[in-house]
């Protein structure tokens, strides 16, 4: 292949992580960082059974975060035998393969994605594997970034390497300038709400445009994590002088001579003029509003000025009867306008909106407001870093004060592994990824809304405009 | 992994689209070890009611398919989280084959890894399919796999299935230790990198 011609991000890093094609169209491909979490035991025992090791355990870094408690860090404080099993499981796992753990006291655990980026240990140009589908949120990075599943993380521990068919690629352009209030996860619901939560199956997303470039690296990786919300196999954002701020001193991240030779490296990942991508789609930045969802698939979402559709005016048969199950399952009238819908929990954490800037964004709404009467708030740090840092701002009073829960870093409500649910139809305003029947609990009723917006769901009792309490200062 | 080569079964119709993996295994069960039978937790609580009682209605608990060996989703069947359970779910229930229009991709590769074979087809065939079942609870579909067939009362069909999961379903094969006769050119490429860092 020439080298001249011109080639997507994706297209570069999957270059040059290939060990060897397959006349079948198979690629055996390289990872150059393994992240494991404390659901991976099924894939240690796997391995265990053949009696193989790790072949590269200074690549894998482990964190427990789906089944730690978010009261507190005493690991003994955990009463369930299974979740303690679970924690127990990672740290022998771990020590027993030479595998660095940040363990509950460890001042880097956190969300397996939160932590991977914030430490270093996700960098440009990387190809990133974990057993966890929203691994796609540390292509916001520049790297490929997957998901995959617990034969395949035995796969990868044992042999360093993983075969994939190259996938199809999608670049989805976003100009324009985003308005007061609109943030990131809007942006992502509003893609998802167009494509749908099957429009990019078998595709790597490159996200671009002037609205991207203008993100955050927080944003960005709310951007990518929700990749898979859309289907698409992987998300990414071209690195660019954002990202290398972001990680110029990160505890992992190259230094000194090493990080002037990355850098050159990394300036030469993004997609060449003229890259051909396998799909286009275009939305328009400015035309984007806050964004909740209604349904039980992400793909349900609407401007928060509207009102709930109406399944009589739906005329594919299978998406009104999707429509109608959704509704009795969330106790939702056709046709009410999306304000008027009474939350009784606030869920502000999860890979998706767990950062540093989700919790000043939402401090800014909660101060000097109180949380509404009969309405229980939750903020939990996406890791112990974030939480240091609100804390040091003095996020954590701003919270507390108003009458929110300020909790320990971990996955928490957004899936809820931990014990840490919801009680059957409760309504949750959530600033996680998935509303899913019985997500955050069984019978538990789902709102995906950035994390202003639950915060302005808190402080009202319902689904609210953060823009109007905005204008409120 | 059991080689999966031909299979005649009754097929059971999951109709909606977007059925996650949430629905197929509910996140609570989760941190059970694979040696456990996971087939008890397969679309747990959309089986039975919060009481425990189970739902007649709901297509597993009828009589004519408690015994399918083949599913039928809707559009992106099992999307959403990676969680291989769901892939246990469906095969220690006795499942060996999905038929569905998409999936979500890393439920896909999951199934490969464990003899469950995933078939592709368009929306209206699936549709055919479906009310076929629901016309005739418990009749029976054919797949063969060298062929790259489904044949059932309504019809036949080709489907297309990436070489290399055809090949790993057929042989049943092991790919870690496939992959590892490839030990070499792993040893190769590490050595190339690291000469590259330097
Ligand atoms: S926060 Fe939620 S989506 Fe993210 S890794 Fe944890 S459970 Fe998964």
């Amino acid at each position: 292949m020439s080298e001249l011609a011109p080639r997507t991000l994706f297209e570069k890093i999957w270059d040059s992580h290939r060990v060897l094609d397959r006349e079948d169209g198979q690629t055996l491909l390289y990872v150059d960082r393994h992240l494991v979490h404390d659901g991976s035991a099924p894939a240690f025992e796997l391995l265990r059974q053949r009696g193989i090791k790790p072949r590269a355990p200074e690549r894998v870094f482990a964190t427990p975060d789906h089944y730690v408690p978010t009261d507190t860090r005493e690991r003994d404080a955990i009463t369930d035998d299974r979740h303690r099993g679970m924690v127990d499981a990672l740290e022998r796992n771990t020590a027993e393969t030479g595998i660095r753990m940040f363990g509950l006291k460890d001042a880097n655990q956190g969300i397996v994605h939160v932590v991977g980026p914030e430490a270093g240990l996700s960098l440009p140009g990387m190809l990133i594997v974990c057993g966890d589908s929203h691994t796609s949120t540390h292509g916001a990075l520049g790297a490929l970034a997957f998901g995959i599943g617990s034969t395949e993380v035995a796969h990868v521990l044992g042999s360093q390497t993983l075969w994939q068919r190259r996938p199809k690629t999608l670049r989805i352009t976003i100009d324009g300038t985003l308005g007061t209030g609109v943030t990131a996860k809007d942006v992502i619901l509003a893609i998802i709400a167009a494509i749908g939560a099957a429009g990019a199956t078998g595709h790597v997303i490159e996200y671009a445009g002037s609205a991207i470039r203008g993100l955050s690296m927080e944003g960005r990786l709310t951007l990518c994590n929700m990749s898979i919300e859309a289907g698409g196999r992987a998300g990414m954002v071209a690195p660019d002088e954002t990202t290398y701020a972001y990680l110029k001193g990160r505890p992992f991240a190259p230094a000194g001579h090493d990080w002037d030779r990355e850098l050159e490296r990394w300036k030469r990942l993004p997609s060449d003029p003229g890259a051909v991508f396998d799909r286009e789609v275009t939305l328009d930045g400015d035309a984007i509003a806050p964004m909740v969802t209604w349904g039980n698939s992400p793909e349900d979402a609407l401007p928060i000025t509207a009102s709930l559709p109406d399944p009589a005016a739906e005329p594919d048969p299978e998406r009104r009867a999707a429509i109608l199950d959704a509704f009795e399952y969330m106790g939702l009238t056709p046709g009410a306008p999306l304000e008027s819908v009474m939350v009784n929990r606030v869920f502000i954490g999860s890979c998706t909106n767990g950062r540093i800037e989700d919790l000043r964004a939402a401090a800014e709404v909660a101060r000097g407001r109180r949380v509404a009467q009969g309405v229980v708030a939750w903020v939990v740090p996406g890791s112990a870093p974030v939480r240091r840092q609100a804390v040091e701002e003095g996020l954590d009073r701003i919270f507390t004060e108003a009458g929110f829960e300020f909790r320990e870093a971990g996955c928490s409500m957004c899936l809820g592994t931990n014990g840490e649910i919801a009680t059957p139809g409760e309504r949750v305003a959530s600033t996680s990824n998935r509303n899913f029947r019985g997500r955050q609990g069984p019978g538990a009723r789902t709102h995906l809304l950035s994390p202003a917006m639950a915060a302005a769901a808190a402080v009202t009792g319902h689904l609210t405009d953060v823009r109007a309490l905005m204008a409120e200062g | 992994m059991q080689p999966f080569i031909t299979l005649r079964s009754a097929a059971v119709p999951f109709a909606r689209a977007n059925i996650d993996t949430d629905q197929i295994i509910p996140a609570r069960f989760l941190s059970r070890p694979r040696a456990i039978d996971h087939g008890q937790f397969l679309f747990h609580d959309l089986r039975q009611a919060p009481d425990g009682e189970q739902r007649p209605d709901f297509p597993l608990n009828r009589l004519h398919w408690r015994d399918a060996r083949i599913a039928l989703g809707g559009r992106n069947f099992a999307c959403g989280s990676s969680r291989e359970s769901a892939v246990w779910a469906m095969y220690d229930h006795g499942f060996r084959a999905v038929i569905a229009p998409s999936y979500g991709d890393i439920f896909a590769n999951n199934s490969v890894k464990n003899g469950m074979l995933a078939v592709v087809l368009p929306r209206d065939a699936v549709d055919a399919l479906m009310a076929e079942a629901e016309a005739t609870p418990g009749a029976e579909i054919d797949i063969d796999l060298p062929a790259q067939t489904v044949t059932s009362a309504a019809g036949t069909w080709s489907f297309d299935i990436d070489p290399y999961a055809k090949k790993s379903l057929l042989e049943g094969l092991d790919e870690l230790a496939f992959t590892l006769t490839h030990e070499s050119d792993i040893a190769a490429f590490e050595h190339r990198m690291g000469r590259d860092n330097r």
